[in-house]
């Protein structure tokens, strides 16, 4: 019996008219486009041409281990606009928090969409997984295990977008003790090309920017040494941040209620990894453009870095070494070694050793001995 | 006297004033540059304000300095698009609105007109068969050549 196929727009400029938007219309969306793209405006014609003729790309969505908030972020996103139209445009063919289907069903969606854009879909893969050493019982979708299904899926890809600091770097999940052996994607995936769009969660449009990006012109975005979007990652939050210059003139908070706080000073004193982290978070802000972490007083937790929450305290910082003591000892007790009591012992001896040795000294006397 | 009545309850200020982190000028600086160009070259610019690093208050005062001029539109497509040309003619604020009014984009563009105003070629094309289309079901339904009532 013929299975009844419902007519699918051919192009995008082809679903847009479909849905009834005019050309201001698509001249806005455009506009849009390019922000969401971080391209300048003038590129605005030249995306109108590219998206005028784009065809509506396969994406298979593959959720590992991560606590769906890369999902969250993308869906979440105030609608309906630009991200949502993306969304609309791409044939998300399977993505197991999203979809309707479950079971075999679903597995099914998989693997026809797998079969029908052979070469040519795109793999976005939130979450790590289990390493080929692990028990990768640890994570299982139906009965298969993250490893076996990214490699199947990955297999006939154009390329695959590790979305969230877990898929691109093993984030929490990775953290040490690392219990369920978990890596990044990019660790399993060699013979294909691996975008990394981090942030736990990242910024939706930097999601759709990618999506954007190779739906309008076909290729892949310029990467960065982690493989992340040059675009969207090309500079440090420390640079892009409006605070910044207050960190110049050495005007920082020290507690989150001083005048500094108040006055919206710098907040590297209070931890923040702007200087270390890499993220449009600064300009694309979060809920609608409404404001972002640093402008709501709190600092940035450089959660686009890799191996970012073993990185220290979130509220050290950055001039603090990460191998602090405190580190050292809770890793050590964790382990319940001999070590840890060889450290520990250390640790006190060394604090003694500090607290006898602590001299007090007036700037007269320093002038004396310069 | 109730127990509630004695829990001090502090009154939260009003809010500060949005305070000027002094991002605002240097935009301004670009937009008089971006004049020149138009002036001289012919050559429109457009400014994307998403991308600028902007500090709580910087938008609100490169507004201030910019002030309102004596044009404004509205564009209705995927939502509100509201268009103003500033106190300075030829530098226009573009705000993309989606359908459920939250901003997705803020430009400053500068031209003679803003590009969304403008009447799209393929729209000229469309409109001449939309006319000739009317003007030829008119003469249809009137064949001695009366006008249409409608």
């Amino acid at each position: 019996m013929a299975v009844p196929i419902r007519p699918q727009p051919r192009t995008l400029g082809d679903s847009l008219r479909q849905n009834g938007v005019s050309r201001r219309g698509f001249l806005k969306f455009c506009a849009a486009t390019a922000s969401m793209m971080a391209l300048p405006p003038s590129m605005a014609p030249a995306i109108a041409a590219a998206l005028e003729q784009a065809r509506r790309p396969s994406v298979i969505w593959l959720s590992f281990q991560e606590c769906t908030g890369c999902t969250e972020s993308l869906t979440r996103s105030f609608s309906p606009t630009v991200e949502n139209l993306i969304l609309d445009i791409i044939s998300l063919d399977y993505h197991h928090t999203l979809q309707a289907a479950a079971g075999d069903a679903a597995e099914h969606a998989r693997e026809q969409a797998m079969h029908e854009n052979a070469g040519n879909y795109l793999v976005v893969v939130d979450g790590s997984l289990p390493g080929p050493g692990s028990n990768p019982g640890f994570s299982t979708i139906a009965g298969v295990s993250n490893l076996q299904m990214l490699q199947e899926t990955v297999a006939g890809a154009a390329a695959v977008v590790a979305v969230g600091t877990c898929a691109a770097f093993g984030g929490l999940p990775k953290a040490a003790p690392n219990p369920s052996g978990a890596v990044a994607v990019s660790d399993i995936i060699k013979d294909k090309p691996v975008i990394n769009v981090s942030g736990c969660p990242p910024v939706p449009m930097v999601i759709t920017g990618v999506l954007a990006q190779y739906l309008t012109f076909g290729t892949l975005p310029e990467l960065d040494a982690y493989n992340r979007p040059m675009a969207f990652f090309g500079q440090s939050i420390h640079d892009r941040c409006y605070r910044r210059p207050f960190y110049d003139k050495g005007l920082f908070a020290e507690t989150f209620d001083d005048e500094g706080a108040r006055k919206g000073w710098c907040l590297y004193r209070l931890g923040c990894k702007g200087p270390m982290t890499y993220n449009a978070c600064a300009t694309m802000k979060w809920n609608g453009g409404t404001s972002w972490p640093v402008e709501s007083g709190h600092p940035c937790l450089g959660c686009s870095e890799p191996d970012f929450w073993d990185a220290g305290g979130f509220y050290n910082a950055m001039s603090v070494p990460v191998g602090d003591s405190g580190n050292v000892l809770l890793a050590a007790g964790a382990g319940g070694l001999a070590l840890g009591v060889g450290a520990s012992l250390l640790g006190r001896h060394k604090r003694a050793a500090a607290k006898a040795g602590h001299e007090t000294v007036t700037a007269d006397e320093l002038e004396q001995k310069l | 006297m109730s127990g509630l009545d004695n829990i001090p309850i502090q009154v939260e200020p009003a809010p500060a004033l949005a305070r000027d982190f002094g991002n605002a000028l240097p935009i301004l600086g670009e937009i008089r540059h971006a004049v020149a160009r138009l002036r001289h070259d012919g050559e429109p610019s457009c400014i994307d304000l998403g991308a600028m690093p902007f500090g709580p208050g910087d938008e609100a005062r490169l507004m201030t300095l910019l002030g309102r001029g004596e044009v404004s539109a509205t564009v209705t497509a995927l939502g509100p698009t509201h268009v103003w040309e500033t106190g300075y003619p030829g530098v226009w604020v573009v705000e993309y609105q989606n359908t459920e009014a939250q901003r997705v984009g803020l430009q400053i563009e500068i031209d003679e007109v803003p590009k969304i105003l403008r009447t799209q070629p393929a729209d000229l094309d469309d409109t001449l068969a939309a006319l000739e289309a009317r003007l030829r079901e008119a003469a249809g339904r009137h064949p001695d050549g009366a006008s249409d009532s409608q």
